[in-house]
């Protein structure tokens, strides 16, 4: 028999309300080491609060997580230090216009990590180069395309060495033929080992490269499967209804 | 006489204009140090009453919003006479270049913390929230993602503001203040022409050139477009 690894990511009944709105209905998920699971769902369905969570930049109402074996919603836990464990990716991109792409990926090398500059550049320059960027590191926001400046919040967030990357819609405000290069990187970055949650209407991703698929609907994982599964005949009729609406 | 050579002769008189120049330049200094020193620490303390106030305290929040609803709306000139001519009452004498720098040091961080509490809501949450994600705590996400955004973004409205200030220097004259208006008038009663006057506005269009010019060059310097 062989050992089950530690997950890197355990979530257990995790509510979320706001003032009435049930916006997690007790949640479980577990994540694997290297594991990528993608999560679909009809907009409003909580996928982006669950996610959310999962980095407490919303406070869950109840429930557990770990990451990475740390009670993410102890009071003794560090948040801001398992923050740089837990990366991030955001559908409005969100790089600091007022920093080159070098800048952005070093920022909280320098203030979280402490490192020196020469330090901090170092890494930066390797994070864009695995983003295939390393020729924009001089480069401001503005100066790059929707597709290059969400390779560079990649970036940013893989320069921390996170145990576990959350996309949140990474392509979703991306003209199509940008959001290739977003997905080729983050398709890199799963070959590499790295665990993913990945939150987004990118069918074709989802089926090419998940491990698992959730279908949430009304605040809980409504189905979960191998994307064969899911995207197959005997999936439930809601999860074939949303499936066909989002492919057609 | 022609219409014309009598304006020359009511507002500009050339040998008024050599016999009253040393004392109204000096008055120019005058004016620029009071002004240098009311700009630096007005907007300083608006810039610390901002970042107090994103804490998001309740009282303190309370009080720094009466305060800048109450010295934004109250005249400087009300504040100035108040200051001097009434603290003495209760036994505190101020010399009139303390009154005025304090006066509109206070005015001007009424109106320069209201500007950058705005630039500090104008940037947007996704900025607040990516930083935190990648572990910076809260003063850090303010000090070095959201200021600099907020501080680019107001610095029109500063400079605007800086230049009014600047202007209610001239309040100094009611109280003894010998900056360019009271230099001005005084020369101006003296002589009973208006030349020593229209030398001090001259002098008040020289002296906002170079502010100007600043503000122009700070706002190009981080011209970094808006992602």
């Amino acid at each position: 028999m062989t050992e089950q690894p530690l997950p890197i990511l355990e979530v257990r009944s995790l509510r979320k309300t706001f003032g009435t709105f049930n916006a997690l209905n007790g949640v479980d998920l577990t994540v694997a080491p290297q594991e990528l699971v993608f999560i679909i769902g009809p907009s409003g369905s909580g996928k982006s609060t669950l996610l959310r969570c999962l980095n407490r930049l919303e406070q869950p109402t109840s429930g557990s997580i770990f990451v990475d074996g740390i009670d993410l919603l102890s009071r003794k836990t560090n948040i801001n230090l398992m923050r740089r464990r837990i990366g991030m990716v955001f559908q409005s991109l969100n790089l600091y216009p007022h920093m080159t792409a070098r800048a952005n990926v070093t920022l909280a090398l320098r203030k979280v990590l402490k490192m020196s500059r020469a330090e901090a550049n170092t890494i930066a320059t390797a994070a864009l180069e695995r983003v295939g960027l390393a020729d924009k590191a001089g480069s401001y926001p503005a100066e790059l395309s929707g597709g290059q400046q969400q390779r560079v919040a990649i970036a940013r967030a893989i320069a921390l060495e996170p145990k576990i990357m959350l996309f949140d819609e990474p392509t979703s405000s991306l003209d199509p033929e940008l959001a290739g290069s977003v997905l080729a990187v983050m398709r890199k970055l799963r070959d590499s080992g790295m665990t993913m949650v990945v939150v987004s209407h990118e069918m074709r991703f989802a089926r090419e490269a998940a491990d698992r698929i959730m279908f949430m609907e009304n605040g809980t994982i409504a189905e979960e499967g191998t994307p064969e599964i899911i995207f197959g005949p005997n999936a439930n009729t809601r999860t074939r209804v949303f499936v066909a609406e989002i492919v057609r | 006489m022609s219409g014309w050579s009598l304006f020359i002769d009511t507002f500009f008189r050339p040998d008024l204009v050599a016999q009253y120049l040393p004392a109204i330049l000096k008055a120019v200094t005058i004016t620029v140090q009071v002004a240098v020193l009311i700009v630096a620490t007005g907007l300083a303390s608006g810039l610390m009453l901002a970042v107090a106030r994103s804490f998001g305290l309740r009282a303190v929040n309370l009080c720094i919003i009466i305060f800048a609803d109450v010295f934004r709306t109250l005249p400087p000139l009300v504040l100035v006479l108040l200051v001097y001519f009434g603290l003495p009452n209760v036994g505190l004498t101020l010399p009139s270049f303390a009154v005025l720098w304090l006066v509109l040091s206070v005015v001007l961080s009424a109106f320069a913390e209201e500007i950058l509490w705005a630039g500090i809501l104008s940037v947007r949450r996704g900025q607040w929230e990516a930083a935190r994600s990648t572990g910076l705590n809260f003063v850090q996400t303010l000090a070095y993602v959201v200021l600099p955004q907020a501080i680019r973004l107001t610095i029109p409205p500063l400079t605007n503001r800086s230049i009014v200030i600047t202007k209610n220097v001239a309040l100094g004259s009611v109280i003894g203040v010998p900056e360019i208006l009271n230099v001005a008038t005084t020369a101006q009663s003296f002589v009973g022409n208006c030349t020593p006057l229209t030398l001090g506005a001259i002098c008040y269009v020289v002296l906002f050139i170079p502010v100007v010019l600043l503000g122009r060059w700070v706002e190009t310097r981080f011209a970094w477009g808006r992602a």
